[in-house]
């Protein structure tokens, strides 16, 4: 980890180095670090008055690992998860994906990063009412490159491995939640992302759906895919590797 | 955006999320933002076209039922058209003419009232005109005079006594009461007129009465070219007027290269040969530059409205959509091709409209108003849309559109993502 963070509201103006397709491949082998933060810190400020969710966390996973990040509510689960799938900015500290120091992105870099090396897996299952279940998955693959003949037919071929081979053609309002999210987990996996990341995916879902969806997580661990995972349902903790609690914006 | 393979795939993703975002919007809310958009655009052209229109109505008037393609009239420092045999003969050589009509004017009185005793105190029912003296045959060939009778019949081609009357000089057409300007009263067709011109006069009955909305003809007394002649006290054969009409489907150009023979026979010395644009009155262009002017000012405000509209519609569209935005670039997809998206569906709405709009106007409004000109007192009004400045119009809604519809796209996909994504 070379560089620090610091005060990281806006990249805009730095230069690509994701240049080529060199860096769309995964780097980290099975077993090393793909994810470290050193000190990692997230500060919001309300008004005149700052609150410090994040008081200097540092986190270490490896590649293939299967993670849960439990914890109270506002014990700062989610900021991490927001931290280290590049979704959001760390106030300072250091990130480093699969080899690559997150400071040295630009917001477009981010982007692509993103776009080719992470899957996500959000709460509210994040799909897109105006697109077919089909084209919530074709979408990102269509943006990668791939025609929409090639991306259609990932897309059904990773919803028939979430169990919603006939489901292509329908909007996600057709869908029950536990068919959304394993929608949404068939786009987040479409690409084969280096880390998937899941924030309290089970969340709105009943227990019947929940359980599906915690299996395909471990069906996806099993065939060698790094997981990260947001939860406060102690019982999924059982699915993982390994149980990160937070309190209080650390690590405990 | 140069056409790199990521700049491809932004496009492609664009058309992707504007097609489906069209497609599966509410049908009822399409149909009403296209019609807002349809109903602009008629405004943008319309509105201009009727302005334009009532003016240039007036300037086709004044060619079809007035000059016709060429007028050849007196100069100013002069009493007649010099060598008008000459001038007849070389237009009955010229391929390009179809008709030529000579006119022999004197200015002169007509009374209604010569036969009654008046008092002292009343005013003669008598008005003041120019008689201008007419083939009846070739004078309607060239205007179509016969068409524009609003009362009686059209002069016969031998009909000494007869004469018709310009809806001008009748009160009961131009109902003004005005010490400066006389008209005849209870005048009806039948009826029996002086005409003096000078100190000849001559008894006429009243055949017909014209109204052409053109004031060559409507302030005029006609009657047939020998009797004129006679009241005039005309001997020769130079006319006062001679008005060409060229084959159908001629233009200005071949108008003005008629003119240019005639100049080349230095007939300009003796008479004033003119086009029939230089020949309208000039109060005509001006008007239509003014007209024009106002049509672009009330257009612009028909710009201004549809901008705020699609402004509104992609701004409400994609502040609804902040959630979904903020998804589309959380999962890695470009904030242009969101853009696109939105800047697509702008150009749609647009398009649309403008299609729609071109539709009615060409395919009912113009053809419709043609055919039923609109009554204007001093002409008979047409929608003036040439198909350039239509285009032109078209070309500057889109413009417009794509920049209503961009900015709001671009306040909202400018948001930041997570902000976006958890409705912040």
């Amino acid at each position: 980890m070379s560089n620090k963070i610091k005060k990281t509201s806006g990249d805009g103006a730095k230069e690509s180095i994701l240049i080529g397709d060199s860096w769309k491949k995964k780097i980290t082998k099975k077993g090393d670090y793909i994810i470290s933060t050193k000190s990692l810190k997230k500060t919001f400020l309300d008004g005149l008055k700052e609150t410090t969710v994040l008081k200097g966390v540092d986190l270490n996973i490896k590649s293939g690992e299967f993670i849960s990040i439990m914890g109270r509510s506002g014990a700062g689960k989610s900021t991490l998860l927001y931290q280290i799938s590049l979704l959001d900015h760390p106030t300072s500290g250091e990130i480093v994906i699969d080899g690559l120091d997150a400071h040295n992105l630009s917001s477009e870099d981010r982007v692509k990063f993103r776009l080719h090396k992470l899957g996500y897996v959000f709460q509210d299952y994040a799909l897109l009412p105006d697109l077919t279940a089909g084209e919530n998955v074709a979408v990102p693959l269509i943006m990668q490159g791939y025609t929409k003949e090639e991306a259609n037919k990932i897309a059904q071929e990773n919803l028939a491995e979430v169990g919603l081979e006939t489901k292509f053609n329908n909007l996600p309002s057709k869908l029950s939640g536990g068919e959304q999210q394993r929608v949404s987990i068939a786009r987040a996996i479409a690409h084969s992302p280096t880390i998937l990341f899941a924030d309290e995916p089970t969340a709105n879902l009943d227990n019947e759906s929940s359980e599906m969806i915690m299996q395909i997580f471990k069906k996806l661990h099993k065939e060698g895919q790094t997981i990260v995972m947001v939860t406060h349902e102690e019982e999924y903790g059982q699915f993982t590797d390994r149980v990160i609690k937070m309190s209080d914006g650390m690590i405990v | 955006m140069l056409p790199t393979k990521n700049n491809i795939n932004i496009w492609r993703v664009g058309f992707f999320l504007a097609y489906r975002q069209i497609k599966r919007a509410n049908l009822w809310t399409t149909i009403l933002i296209v019609a807002v958009m349809a109903l602009t655009f008629l405004n943008l052209v319309v509105v201009n076209g009727v302005l334009v229109g009532l003016i240039q109505g007036s300037v086709e008037a004044h060619r079809d039922r007035g000059t016709g393609d060429i007028a050849i009239t007196k100069l100013t420092q002069k009493t007649e058209i010099e060598r008008t045999e000459d001038i007849l003969n070389v237009l009955s050589g010229l391929s390009q003419v179809e008709h030529v009509a000579t006119r022999y004017t004197g200015t002169g009185s007509i009374n209604a009232d010569y036969r009654k005793k008046l008092r002292q105190d009343q005013a003669p029912n008598r008005v003041g005109g120019t008689i201008a003296g007419i083939d009846a045959i070739n004078e309607d060939k060239i205007n179509g005079l016969s068409k524009y009778i609003v009362e009686g019949s059209y002069l016969q081609e031998n009909d000494a006594d007869g004469i018709i009357l310009g809806a001008t000089l009748l009160y009961k057409y131009t109902p003004v009461e005005s010490a400066g300007f006389q008209t005849l009263k209870d005048v009806k067709i039948g009826d029996r007129l002086k005409i003096t011109v000078g100190k000849n006069s001559k008894e006429v009955i009243l055949r017909g009465v014209i109204k052409t909305k053109v004031d060559t003809n409507d302030f005029r007394i006609f009657m047939i070219e020998s009797e004129a002649k006679k009241l005039i006290g005309k001997n020769n054969i130079n006319a006062d007027e001679i008005f060409v009409k060229l084959k159908p489907g001629s233009s200005l150009v071949d108008a003005a290269k008629v003119q240019q023979i005639l100049f080349n026979n230095n007939f300009d010395e003796g008479a004033k040969i003119q086009t029939w644009l230089e020949a309208q009155p000039k109060f005509l262009s001006d008007l239509i530059s003014t007209f024009a002017l106002l049509g672009n000012l009330i257009g612009s405000i028909g710009i201004a409205v549809a901008s705020i509209t699609i402004f509104i519609v992609i701004f409400v569209n994609a502040i609804t959509r902040k959630k979904f935005i903020g998804i589309l670039k959380g999962i890695g997809i470009d904030s242009k091709s969101i853009e696109i998206s939105y800047v697509l569906q702008s150009i749609f709405y647009a398009l649309a409209g403008s299609i729609i709009g071109f539709v009615i106007l060409y395919g009912f409004l113009v053809p419709f108003v043609d055919a039923h000109p609109i009554n204007f007192p001093f002409s008979d009004g047409i929608i003036y849309a040439p198909l350039t400045g239509t285009f032109v119009r078209a070309i500057i809604l889109m413009i417009t559109t794509v920049i209503a519809g961009y900015i709001p796209a671009r306040i909202i996909v400018k948001k930041n993502t997570l902000d976006s994504i958890l409705g912040r």
